[in-house]
């Protein structure tokens, strides 16, 4: 584990600038409905993309490809945007 | 250019000519008038700013935390049960280090419900981490609310600027007022801390931090209001070089060979004042100490101003219910217990919900100073 800082070490403000920390924290585990994207009826508009909370839309060259399980936490924003119902929530297996 | 304006809309005025990015309020008496002729200026173009009109006061500050957070310029302004109701709110902006700069028109707290002034709302919000300005008159609550937006930008803490409630609100006053053009060179443009919508330079604002690195991002933040001073003592000065005119930190008001004082802050320094000049005239050697910085505590110059008196009463517009003694009167004591010989301190409690200080309360007060006793330990000046 690093070393902690003191608090002279840290940025004013609360903020985090090294993000490592919010990569290693997969916050997936959390959800319990998860959002199923439909590549066939999705014509990227890039709603999705916009509005996710937790950049858990992942973009493949420029198109969407699909979500990050490892980072949604499944708040069903992007369905709920998704002027095509191309993304639907379906309950979290056990 | 010199007008005639109450306290609302003079600080209307200087919000016009800060020219904020991002103003979001929710309106509340006494302190409506500041947003709504705001709104008047943002419907007639005289103003760049976004004008975000909320359902709440707790939304108006949320909203001022993210404009704040990505960078802009940003001020609002509310009173009693609307500061209240930011409360929970006042602390992420301490805590987030953001130059939001506020308009306080103090008011009592409910209940039982009065919209009249005391600075109840204000010192409620002690330990949110926001810098506290309390103005004697309408001219000192526009230039200090000049001076708090480049204070605030430069220590990254929010500010809040009070002027007393329908005493200073709403009554008007001859005031000399700044050219835009010189008010915007005084201020120049802000240099944020951080930019949250800065895509290339990502950052996390608002983390949730546990045992490991809350206490330390707080610690981060005392010193933050620690350092305060000599930002403001700075800003005032530069304010004084540009503009002819300026308030110290604390002001001694016929001190110089007197053996008791009062210290008080608000609108009341005019009325004690008067009074001091009474009793001068009577041969009686009392003065008055100003107090125009509640936060940060200027605990060294508290000090060095109020030790070498025998007597000192200390006036609070707001009572800390059962403390021992009012709210400045606890911090006051505090300041001076470690001196090797210090002053004897009495407190009083006036003016709650408006109700009237005249002269001769002031006068009471100060005889009764000069006197160095009384029975109670807080008397409540003119309570029946």
């Amino acid at each position: 584990m690093a070393k902690l800082k003191s608090w002279r070490e840290l940025p004013c403000g609360a903020i985090i600038e090294d993000l490592q920390a919010v990569r290693e924290n997969k916050t997936g585990s959390w959800r319990s409905r998860r959002p199923v994207w439909d590549e066939k009826k999705c014509r990227p508009c890039y709603l999705c993309w916009v509005y996710c909370p937790d950049s858990a839309i992942v973009l493949k060259d420029g198109k969407v490809a699909g979500i990050d399980y490892d980072y949604c936490k499944g708040c069903g924003i992007c369905a709920s945007v998704c002027p095509r119902q191309a993304i639907t929530m379906e309950k979290e297996k056990k | 250019m010199i007008l005639a304006k109450t306290g609302n809309e003079a600080l209307a005025w200087a919000m016009r000519q800060i020219n904020p990015d991002v103003v979001a309020a929710y309106p509340i008496t006494p302190s409506t008038e500041i947003v709504q002729l705001f709104s008047t200026y943002v419907n007639d173009g005289l103003v760049d700013s976004e004008f975000v009109a909320v359902e709440s006061e707790h939304s108006a500050m949320a909203a001022c935390i993210g404009a704040a957070a990505c960078g802009c310029r940003v001020m609002t302004a509310t009173a009693s049960q609307g500061l209240a109701l930011m409360h929970e709110m006042l602390f992420i902006a301490g805590g987030l280090r953001l130059p939001i700069v506020m308009c306080v028109a103090s008011r009592s707290l409910s209940a039982p419900l009065n919209i009249h002034g005391d600075h109840s709302d204000s010192l409620a919000s002690r330990d949110s981490g926001w810098l506290q300005f309390f103005c004697e008159t309408v001219e000192e609550g526009y230039d200090t609310l000049l001076q708090a937006v480049k204070i605030a930008e430069r220590a990254y803490l929010p500010a809040l600027v009070a002027i007393d409630g329908f005493i200073l609100s709403h009554c008007l006053e001859r005031i000399e007022t700044f050219d835009d053009q010189d008010v915007r060179e005084f201020l120049g443009r802000p240099k944020p801390n951080y930019n949250l919508l800065d895509y290339r330079h990502p950052i996390l604002v608002g983390p949730a931090t546990l045992q490991d690195y809350y206490f330390e991002f707080k610690r981060s933040q005392i010193e933050g209001m620690n350092n305060a001073l000599p930002i403001i003592e700075a800003v005032q000065q530069e304010f004084r070089e540009r503009f002819g005119r300026g308030y110290p930190v604390i002001e001694e008001y016929r001190c110089d060979d007197a053996s008791a004082v009062v210290l008080v802050m608000g609108s009341a320094c005019g009325t004690v004042r008067y009074a001091v000049d009474q009793l001068r005239q009577a041969g009686k050697k009392v003065g008055m100490v100003k107090l125009r910085v509640f936060r940060p505590l200027v605990h060294s110059l508290l000090k060095e101003r109020l030790g070498r008196f025998q007597t000192v009463g200390v006036l609070d517009r707001a009572d800390a219910v059962n403390s021992y003694g009012g709210p400045l009167f606890t911090e006051v004591t505090s300041v001076l217990y470690d001196l090797p010989q210090r002053p004897k301190v009495l407190s009083y409690v006036y003016g709650l919900g408006g109700k009237e200080f005249a002269p001769e309360d002031a006068v009471k007060v100060l005889e009764e100073v000069l006197a160095g006793k009384k029975a109670e330990l807080v008397t409540y000046v003119g309570v029946r």
